[in-house]
């Protein structure tokens, strides 16, 4: 997918401004923020939970290279077949070469955000291979050729009345109104999409190193029929996704759902070892694992390697006061909200991404609600300190901080200028005592008036003894 | 250099300590994590939880009762009376109670399918089910009801349990373990439940001792 998060800016405007957007955005925030604080009191001791949860992660990321050779000998042992890739358009050279293999005509594929990094499906379509997303929200978004907004709801962004004049052009039916019928009418056209497909595609939550199993957590039930039915299954995900035993993939399990979607376990739970065995009667006969980096990997060992935790629940973006006014398609990549202002400048390219991690009140709500305890604000704070060393910093930012760090060292031109400057603004603020603009800082007035100072500087009345 | 070797080289230049016997011992011991309370009484703990995520349950001292409880609970939904279950359910008298159970794989025209299930976990009203020849994954998959047939005596309390289970019984895990909770569903439109997406549309769980 193209990253386009350099017009942030001018993609919030049109947001702020999209009446639809913001009704769909206030129902997200309903469900599932309320929805999570609901079921998350379910775990006895969150806070023991969580600090396991991040030990489980940071375990493999502090030895990556170990848990993933693991992997590997596990799940070739098993008769799955394990790529690399470096890059998204490796992932898509790759998975071409296995289409081509094994003559795979059509695709049906449950939802993966690795595959959005790589723009699998223009890819396969390039290679002639049809592809059918089969997730209702992606599959929506195929027809409707627009990228998700969200990493767990990817069409948050649509309400039902678009989908219904959607479904009723494309699938040339009568034009079904309630969620239930249009449910029924997707799961009717998609049926043959999975009995015929040759090759299913899928992403996975978790890799399992002690048994070399890709773990998928689904709901519609998508992701166990790509998984079963086709005679090839490509499973693809980052280098990152390794978990070191059932046991521990079991305690994010206890997290994943109950963070993302306020459930206290998804529908389905599927644990995928090696390929179909000769007596079996179904099941792939060819099983396909693609470890992708695309920057991950330059994240290990960095001041960033906390990042490399994410199980991609979604929370913070559904914490988020930002992401809830301005929903997923303003970030510009496949990751939007907190994770992705951090995620999208390092896989990205920081300078691709100026905005990003400016994105941010810093209220520190998503690290709070981070089921692996990742210190977003703090991550975020560290992009915006590398952005001012390389110079990345517009003038009006810098310039006025830099004259406040010049006042604060010399104490005495400090007390003069506030001295001037709280006078100058009771004078502004006359007799109601308050400033309906202040220069430089109209986007706050434009809401709200700024209460004019009393007269006299904290200085000044800490000296006559008032300020004890 | 191919890919694996170049990623692979990129960890190793930063990350140089090598922790082979940590992770072998972790890997042996695989310790539990912080487990839930769950309460003494797995069996009215599952069929709570169970109900919980829109799984219908019912329950029979007798294990011939089962095709009896089935067919009054379709004649109640208005549901056909024919399906496929799997071959150690093939033996139970579903004629006798006016049904069509075939033992065989479920294709996609098929509308009901039994099963058994490998165990059940009280935590979250769960079914384990681990594919196999004679129990294939596409019966608790394609048919529109899938009705799942449970000894109480399997119910776990935690997916710790189940995993232990697992390695008692078996070496490894099968190619697909699947945990099923409840009918599939969907929230994708206006974040609104709808349930029957790509899976059955419900699930009907008969516990009943073997």
């Amino acid at each position: 997918m193209q990253n386009t998060s350099i017009q942030f800016k001018k993609q919030v405007t049109i947001k702020l401004a999209d009446t639809r957007l913001q009704d769909a955005l206030s129902r997200l925030q309903s469900r599932f923020v309320e929805g999570r604080s609901a079921v998350i009191s379910e775990i006895h001791d969150l806070q023991e939970t969580r600090t396991a949860a991040a030990a489980i992660r940071d375990r493999v990321i502090n030895n990556l290279e170990h848990w993933l050779v693991h992997f590997e000998q596990q799940a070739t042992a098993r008769g799955a077949i394990v790529h690399w890739a470096e890059t998204g358009a490796d992932v898509n050279r790759i998975v071409a070469g296995i289409a081509a293999q094994h003559g795979v005509k059509t695709a049906a594929k449950s939802k993966s955000m690795v595959s959005e990094e790589c723009g699998l499906n223009d890819a396969l379509e390039l290679a002639g291979v049809k592809v059918m997303e089969t997730d209702l929200g992606e599959y929506i978004l195929q027809l409707a050729h627009e990228a998700p907004s969200h990493i767990v709801a990817p069409v948050v962004h649509k309400n039902k009345e678009e989908i219904s004049d959607l479904f009723a052009e494309k699938h040339h039916l009568s034009r079904k109104t309630g969620i239930a019928e249009l449910c029924r009418e997707a799961r009717e056209v998609l049926r043959p999409a999975f009995l015929n497909a040759d090759m299913g595609i899928s992403g996975a939550n978790f890799l399992v190193a002690e048994t070399g199993s890709a773990l998928i957590v689904t709901n519609e039930g998508n992701g166990r029929l790509v998984t079963t039915l086709p005679r090839v299954h490509v499973a693809i995900t980052g280098i990152e996704k390794v978990v070191p035993t059932l046991e521990d993939v079991t305690t994010l399990l206890r997290l994943l759902p109950r963070s993302a979607t306020g459930q206290s376990i998804t529908n389905y739970v599927s644990v995928l070892t090696g390929k179909k065995n000769a007596e079996d009667h179904d099941g792939p006969v060819h099983f396909h694992i693609i470890l992708l980096d695309n920057g991950r990997s330059s994240l290990v060992g960095s001041e960033m390697q906390e990042m490399l935790r994410c199980i991609r629940c979604g929370a913070c973006m559904n914490h988020c006061p930002v992401y809830q006014n301005i929903g997923g398609h303003a970030y510009g990549w496949v990751y939007p909200g907190p994770m992705g202002s951090i995620l999208t400048p390092l896989l990205g390219g920081i300078e691709k991404s100026p905005d990003l991690p400016n994105a941010s009140t810093f209220c520190g709500a998503c690290a709070a609600v981070c089921p692996v305890k990742i210190p977003l604000p703090d991550l975020l704070r560290k992009l915006r300190e590398k952005q001012l060393q390389r110079g990345m910093k517009s003038w009006q930012e810098t310039f006025p901080l830099k004259v406040w760090a010049w006042l604060a060292l010399h104490p005495s031109i400090y007390a003069m200028a506030t001295r001037i400057g709280v006078r100058l603004m009771r004078m502004m603020g006359g007799k109601e005592k308050l400033l309906h603009t202040l220069p430089g800082a109209s986007g706050w007035t434009e809401g709200r008036d700024f209460p004019a100072p009393s007269g006299k500087t904290f200085r000044e009345l800490y000296k006559r003894g008032e300020g004890q | 250099m191919n890919a694996r070797e170049k990623i692979l080289s990129k960890i190793r230049s930063v990350q140089t300590k090598s922790s082979a016997p940590a992770i072998s011992f972790h890997l042996a011991q695989h310790p539990r994590g912080p487990l839930p309370p769950v309460p003494p009484d797995l069996i009215a703990c599952f069929k709570e939880r169970a109900i919980k995520l829109s799984s219908d349950v019912l329950e029979t001292n007798n294990r011939v009762d089962v095709p009896t409880l089935l067919a009054r609970y379709l004649h109640e939904k208005n549901l056909p009376v024919s399906g496929v279950c799997w071959p150690s359910l093939a033996g139970l008298p579903w004629s006798a109670a006016g049904l069509d159970m075939q033992s065989r794989p479920a294709k996609n025209s098929d509308l009901i399918g039994v099963t058994g299930a490998f165990c059940a976990i009280a935590e979250t009203g769960t079914l384990m089910m681990l594919s196999g020849p004679d129990t294939p994954a596409t019966t608790s998959l394609l048919p529109e009801t899938h009705v799942a047939v449970l000894d109480p005596r399997h119910i776990v309390a935690t997916m710790e349990d189940a995993w232990d289970l697992l390695r008692k019984e078996h070496r490894q895990p099968p190619r697909a373990v699947n945990f099923i909770s409840g009918p599939s569903r969907t929230a994708d439109i206006e974040q609104t439940v709808t349930l029957g997406a790509h899976g059955p549309y419900r699930v009907l769980l008969i516990l009943a001792p073997l």
